[in-house]
C-alpha cells in the first residue's frame, strides 16, 4: 500500500510537471501570444484592455450636459478623499430649489484608481478613462474639476 | 575541413620548432588559460542574453530588444555597467574571505573546464579519472558560497549560504549516483573512453529506461547543485533579498553571476558527455550511409549543440516551476531521488552484467 502511494506520488508529480512544461513550451514557441506593448512607438495604436483604469472623468453630451445629481455618493465611497463635491441650489422655472453640482473636484494625485466611486455612482455620471500620461510640471494641475463650466444636468436624471 | 584538434596541433608543432620544451609548456599553459577566460566571457554574454530571451518568451514578453540588433548586445552593455560600478566591501565584513569568495567560485568553474572534451581530440587535460575529478571539484563550489555568506556578516547571506550547504550536500548524492550508472556501463572514469563507448548510439538510447531515469535525476540534481530555480534557495530573492550575494556589488557580484552561468554550462557539458555522447555524432547502429552523413557535421558543433540543448532544458525548468521550500527540497532528495537512483543503479548493474544494453 505504501509502495503504491509512493509510485502514484511520483506519477502525479511527473504528470503535473509535464503539464506545466507543455504550457510554457507553447508560449515559448508561439510568439503571437506576446502581450508586451512597445509603448513610446505605438502611442497611436495602443491596445489597452477594457479593465485598464487611468483617471476618473465625467462624460458630457454635445449639449454640455452631464448626469451628476450631486448626491455625494462618490465622495463618501472614496477611501482617501480624492473627490470633493461642491453643491449649489438651482432655482427651477417653477421657483423650486433644486440641488445641483457647482464643482466636482477630483485630486488625481491622491487617486489610486480603485474604481469605488464609479461603482457607487447611482446615475452613471462618472467613469474611468484610459488615459495614463498624467505627468505635469506643477502639482496644482493635477487637481481637476470634472464638470465643464456652465454645464447642466441632463433632463430626466434624478 | 578545419577542426579544433588540427589548429591546436599546428600551434603545438610551430611552438616546438621555435622554442625550447620548457617555454613551449609555459606558452601553451598561457594560451590555454587565455582561451578558458575568453570562453568564460563569451559564455557569460551568450547565456545571459539567452536566459533573458527564453524567460521573456516563456512569460509572453518580448525581452531585451533595444540595445543592438534585436537586443543582442544587452548583456555586453550590462557587463560594461558592472565593470564601472564600485565594488563595495561592507565595514563589518571579514574582508579577506569576502573578497576571496567570488574568486574561488570562478576558480572552481575554471578547474571544472579541464577534463571536458570540446571536440574530437580537443581537451585541456585527458585525465583517466575525469568523472571522479569533476564530481570532487564541483563540491568545492559550496565552499565559496558558504564563505561569501559567512564573510558578509549579514543574516540573509548566512541563511542563504546555510541553505545552499544543505542543498548541495544532499543533491551531490543523487548526481553522483546517476553519473555512476554511466561509469558502470562504460567501465571507465575517463571522459574519452565514455565518449568512445557511445560511437554506436548514445547511452540515453542504448541504456533503455534505467538510463532515462538516470538522465532525469541527473538534470534535477545538477539544477539543484548550480543553485538555479526551482532550487534557488541560496539566493531566494523574495525571502532573502539575494541570499549569499546580498552584500556584493560591481565586479565581485559579476564574478558570482558569471560563475553561476559557467557552472550551468559545465554541468550541461558533463551531462551531454555522459548521456548524449559528447562530441560523438548521432549514429544509429549499422546505417552506414546515415552515420556517414552525420560524421560530416563538425564534432565541436555536435558538442555545443547538445550542451546548449541541455542548457535550454534547464532554463525551461527554471521559468516554469516556482521555488520549493527547504523541507520540500530535502524531502525530494532524501525520500524520492536518492532511493530511486539507488534502485536504478542496481538495475543498471544487472543490465551491465547480463549485457542487456545495445
Amino acid at each position: 500500500m505504501f509502495l503504491k502511494n509512493y509510485i502514484l506520488d511520483i506519477y502525479h508529480a511527473i504528470k503535473s510537471m509535464l503539464i506545466g512544461l507543455r504550457r510554457t513550451g507553447y508560449y515559448f514557441t508561439h510568439h503571437k501570444e506576446i502581450i508586451t506593448q512597445q509603448y513610446p512607438e505605438n502611442r497611436l495604436t495602443l491596445n489597452l484592455p477594457d479593465r485598464f483604469k487611468g483617471e476618473v472623468v465625467m462624460p458630457h453630451d454635445d449639449k454640455n450636459e452631464h448626469r451628476c445629481t450631486g448626491c455625494t455618493a462618490c465622495e463618501l465611497a472614496c477611501p482617501n478623499g480624492t473627490i470633493k463635491v461642491i453643491t449649489k441650489f438651482d432655482i427651477s422655472p417653477e421657483g423650486k430649489k433644486k440641488k445641483a453640482i457647482d464643482k466636482l473636484v477630483y485630486h488625481l494625485e491622491l487617486c489610486t484608481m480603485c474604481n469605488l466611486c464609479v461603482i457607487a455612482c447611482p446615475s452613471d455620471a462618472i467613469k474611468m478613462a484610459q488615459t495614463f500620461e498624467h505627468s505635469v510640471f506643477n502639482r496644482s494641475e493635477l487637481t481637476k474639476i470634472l464638470n465643464n463650466p456652465d454645464s447642466k444636468i441632463m433632463d430626466g436624471v434624478e | 575541413m578545419w577542426s579544433f584538434s588540427d589548429i591546436s596541433k599546428s600551434i603545438d608543432t610551430w611552438l616546438n620548432a621555435t622554442f625550447s620544451p620548457t617555454w613551449v609548456m609555459v606558452i601553451e599553459m598561457i594560451i590555454a588559460g587565455v582561451c578558458v577566460i575568453g570562453l568564460f566571457a563569451g559564455l557569460g554574454l551568450v547565456l545571459v542574453i539567452m536566459e533573458r530571451k527564453v524567460s521573456a518568451w516563456i512569460q509572453i514578453r518580448l525581452g531585451p530588444n533595444r540595445v543592438g540588433p534585436k537586443g543582442m548586445l544587452q548583456s555586453l552593455a550590462d557587463t560594461v555597467k558592472l565593470l564601472v560600478k564600485e565594488g563595495l566591501t561592507p565595514d563589518g565584513a571579514d574582508k579577506m574571505l569576502f573578497n576571496l569568495a567570488p574568486v574561488i567560485a570562478l576558480i572552481v568553474a575554471m578547474l571544472l573546464m579541464a577534463p571536458i572534451a570540446f571536440a574530437r581530440n580537443f581537451q585541456l587535460w585527458d585525465l583517466n579519472i575525469g568523472v571522479l575529478y569533476v564530481s570532487a571539484i564541483s563540491s568545492i563550489m559550496v565552499i565559496s558560497i558558504l564563505m561569501a555568506g559567512w564573510a558578509s556578516n549579514n543574516k540573509y547571506s548566512l541563511m542563504g549560504a546555510m541553505r545552499s550547504g544543505a542543498q548541495i550536500v544532499s543533491y551531490e548524492l543523487s548526481a553522483g549516483l546517476s553519473i555512476m550508472t554511466v561509469v558502470i556501463l562504460t567501465g571507465s572514469l575517463n571522459f574519452n573512453d565514455i565518449i568512445q563507448s557511445q560511437a554506436d548510439g548514445w547511452w540515453l538510447f542504448k541504456g533503455h529506461i534505467p538510463m532515462l531515469i538516470a538522465f532525469v535525476i541527473f538534470i534535477i540534481a545538477v539544477t539543484a547543485e548550480t543553485n538555479r530555480a526551482p532550487f534557488d534557495l541560496a539566493e531566494a530573492e523574495s525571502e532573502l533579498t539575494a541570499g549569499f550575494h546580498t552584500e556584493y556589488s560591481g565586479m565581485k557580484f559579476a564574478l558570482f553571476f558569471l560563475a553561476e552561468y559557467v557552472n550551468v554550462f559545465i554541468v550541461c557539458a558533463i551531462g551531454a558527455t555522459l548521456f548524449l555522447g559528447g562530441w560523438m555524432p548521432f549514429h544509429i547502429g549499422h546505417w552506414e550511409a546515415f552515420n556517414h552523413v552525420m560524421d560530416y557535421i563538425p564534432s565541436s558543433l555536435w558538442f555545443f549543440s547538445k550542451t546548449f540543448f541541455l542548457i535550454f532544458l534547464i532554463m525551461w525548468f527554471r521559468w516554469t516551476f516556482p521555488r520549493m521550500r527547504i523541507d520540500q527540497l530535502l524531502n525530494l532528495e532524501w525520500k524520492y531521488l536518492l532511493p530511486i537512483s539507488m534502485f536504478n543503479i542496481l538495475l543498471v548493474t544487472i543490465m551491465a552484467i547480463l549485457g542487456w544494453h545495445f
